[in-house]
């Protein structure tokens, strides 16, 4: 078996009296979808905030690739190869969907402290970014103002975003909430394919999708992993279907 | 081209025209004006990249004003006396020329402008606000209790700064130093907001977790941007010297902050030529309207407040409509 790429051990985290993150550990290999499962406010999003470095955890650590990243903070996590797209879009709204994937293009391809050549004349990048956008199936979309974009088509931009981070890892919150059948039928299409590309932590309620994709799912109820195993193991255990899938599947 | 292109374009060509009529007409007041309204329009370029382009809503750009004044002031004061201005490690000589003196303008006001964006960027939003004017506040105390130049009662310089091969002292030449440099910093402006840099730093201003989540951190994507502007600013202040051979803790004073934020904010901000329309549109209230009644403040509160509630775009939007896509 590989060495995992992501290593989250004993995490804890507290919002006052809640345990947001109870002693977490789970880990992500190379090639895999590990899906994270669990009922509204299990603490999945806060589990992805610490991994990449918005929240600071209270106890535990993180590794990345054996080096622990926990006192770095989101934006190094993020040159470092942790890529992530958030449950509720997180884009700049005022500019473009091509100047969206251009913002990560340029932070990954050199530096941005760069004051005099227009962005949009710089044929390597905007090719860069148009490649991304074609690969989400954005490409006739891409001088559209980002608030003037379809729900699907926000979420379709993030994706597209982490990309061209050209990522390690993919941390992906929710990537199906919203998307309708055909969205999410073709996103579980991309995402099959894209683990070749980096590994996935995938946060998601459309078990549809998570039971077709994933290669480990870990349920997280209350802040605490109650089970990670194969999607059989996970599908056939009688503490998860108690916990969760009871309500879920039934 | 596009409207506001247009727009743009007539209001260079028109900040042009006036003065050189009013020197056929032998109006040396107007060149004079016009002079202000270039000079005043540079300050608020400067603001409008920390403004309109970061969202930083700076008060304390006086700060910067009246560095790069002081700046021209004292290095000229310390020529004509023939002292030098510093004595150890090394002689430092002051200087009348411009082209020594913006460059000192420009290096003292980016220090400044770093260390006071540095500490006010840890905050945001009124808390912002509060910082940058109380640093320029600190700044404006400093000057009128430091007696070596003038104090109180400001410095007078006696002599217009000199430029190689022009006569600085006649107004319109001094206008066309000041004109050409209104477009430098605009031309400045457009390349900037087009650049990867620009790209960055409206991110920073939509949305800073955007720019988190690519790798790029919001603090020194604004700080550039806050040097930046500051700088700007302070060729303003030494300009502003010169026009006047006079400078006084008046230019660090909040009145001069909230006068360079209203030119941006009547202008229109963010846009490229706001500063520009806006500072035009103030020099004309002063001197149409202060002449007809005291009230003329009074005036500009409710347009402004107009502006604020129903034009957001300022002068530049009501001339050239909204805006466009980036
Ligand atoms: N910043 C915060 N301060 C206090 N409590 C928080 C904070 N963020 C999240 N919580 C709480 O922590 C718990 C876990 O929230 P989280 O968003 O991680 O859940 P989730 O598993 O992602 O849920 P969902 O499936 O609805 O997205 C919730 O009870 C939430 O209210
Ligand atoms: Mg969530």
């Amino acid at each position: 078996m590989s060495s995992a790429i992501l290593e989250v051990e004993d995490l804890s985290k507290r919002f006052g009296a809640l345990m947001a993150s109870d002693h977490v550990t789970l880990d992500l290999r190379p090639g895999e979808i590990h899906a994270l499962i669990g009922p509204n406010g299990a603490g999945k999003s806060t589990l992805i905030k610490q991994i990449v470095g918005e929240l600071h955890h209270d106890a535990g650590t993180i590794r990345f690739n054996g080096r622990r990243i926990d006192d770095l903070d989101a934006e190094a996590r993020a040159k470092m190869g942790l890529a992530r797209t958030f449950q509720v879009s997180s884009l700049a709204p005022e500019i473009s969907a091509l100047h969206n994937v251009l913002l990560a293009v340029q932070a990954v391809e050199g530096s941005v402290f760069r004051f005099f050549k227009p962005v949009i004349r710089d044929k390597k990048l905007v090719a860069a970014a148009m490649d991304n956008l074609m690969r989400v199936g954005l490409q006739d979309r891409a001088m559209v103002r980002t608030a003037d974009l379809s729900h699907g088509e926000r979420r379709q931009l993030e994706m597209a975003i982490a990309l061209a981070l050209k990522p390690k890892v993919f941390l992906l919150d929710e990537p199906m909430a919203g998307m309708g059948p055909d969205g999410s039928q073709q996103l579980t299409k991309f995402l099959a394919r894209l683990r070749d590309e980096a590994p996935i932590l995938l946060v998601e309620h459309d078990m549809d999708a998570v039971f077709a994709l994933a290669d480990r799912i870990s349920v997280l109820v209350y802040g605490q992993i109650i089970a990670t195993g194969s999607v059989d193991e996970i599908r056939n255990s009688k503490k998860v279907r108690s916990a969760y899938l009871g309500e879920e599947l039934a | 081209m596009t409207r506001e292109t247009t727009v743009n374009i007539a209001l260079a060509i028109a900040l042009l025209a006036v003065p050189i009529g009013a020197q056929f007409a032998d109006h040396p007041f107007i060149i004079t004006l016009s002079t202000k309204v270039a000079i005043f329009a540079i300050a608020g370029v400067g603001l409008n990249i920390a403004l309109g382009y970061g969202g930083l809503i700076s008060f304390g750009h006086a700060a910067f004003f009246g560095l790069g004044g002081y700046a021209a002031g004292i290095l000229a004061s310390q020529a004509l006396n023939y002292e030098p201005l510093v004595t150890w490690p090394f002689e430092i000589q002051g200087t009348t020329q411009m082209l020594i003196i913006w460059p000192v303008a420009l290096c003292i006001c980016g220090a400044a402008a770093l260390v006071i964006g540095a500490m006010s960027l840890r905050t945001g939003g009124v808390y912002f606000i509060m910082i940058t004017l109380a640093f320029a506040q600190m700044i404006y105390y400093f000057a009128i209790s430091w007696p070596a130049y003038g104090g109180e009662d400001g410095l007078s310089i006696y002599v217009r700064s000199k430029f190689p091969g022009l006569n600085t002292l006649d107004p319109i030449t001094f206008f066309a130093i000041c004109f050409a440099l209104l477009i430098a910093v605009l031309g400045f402006s457009v390349l900037l907001t087009h650049s990867r840099f620009g790209l960055a730093l409206s991110a920073a201003r939509q949305n800073p977790q955007r720019l988190t989540s690519v790798g790029v951190r919001p603090f020194q994507v604004q700080l550039t941007a806050f040097v930046i502007s500051g700088m700007i600013t302070g060729l303003a202040g030494a300009l502003y010297a010169d026009l006047n051979r006079f400078v006084s803790p008046a230019m660090f004073s909040w009145h001069t902050s909230g006068e360079i934020m209203i030119f941006v904010i009547l202008g229109g901000v963010g846009r490229l030529f706001g500063p520009l329309a806006g500072a035009a549109l103030f020099i004309l209230l002063e001197h149409l309207l202060g002449g007809i009644t005291e009230f003329w403040q009074f005036l500009l509160g409710m347009l402004l407040l107009l502006i604020v509630l129903f034009a957001r775009g300022g002068l530049i939007g009501l001339l050239a409509g909204g805006r466009g896509n980036v």
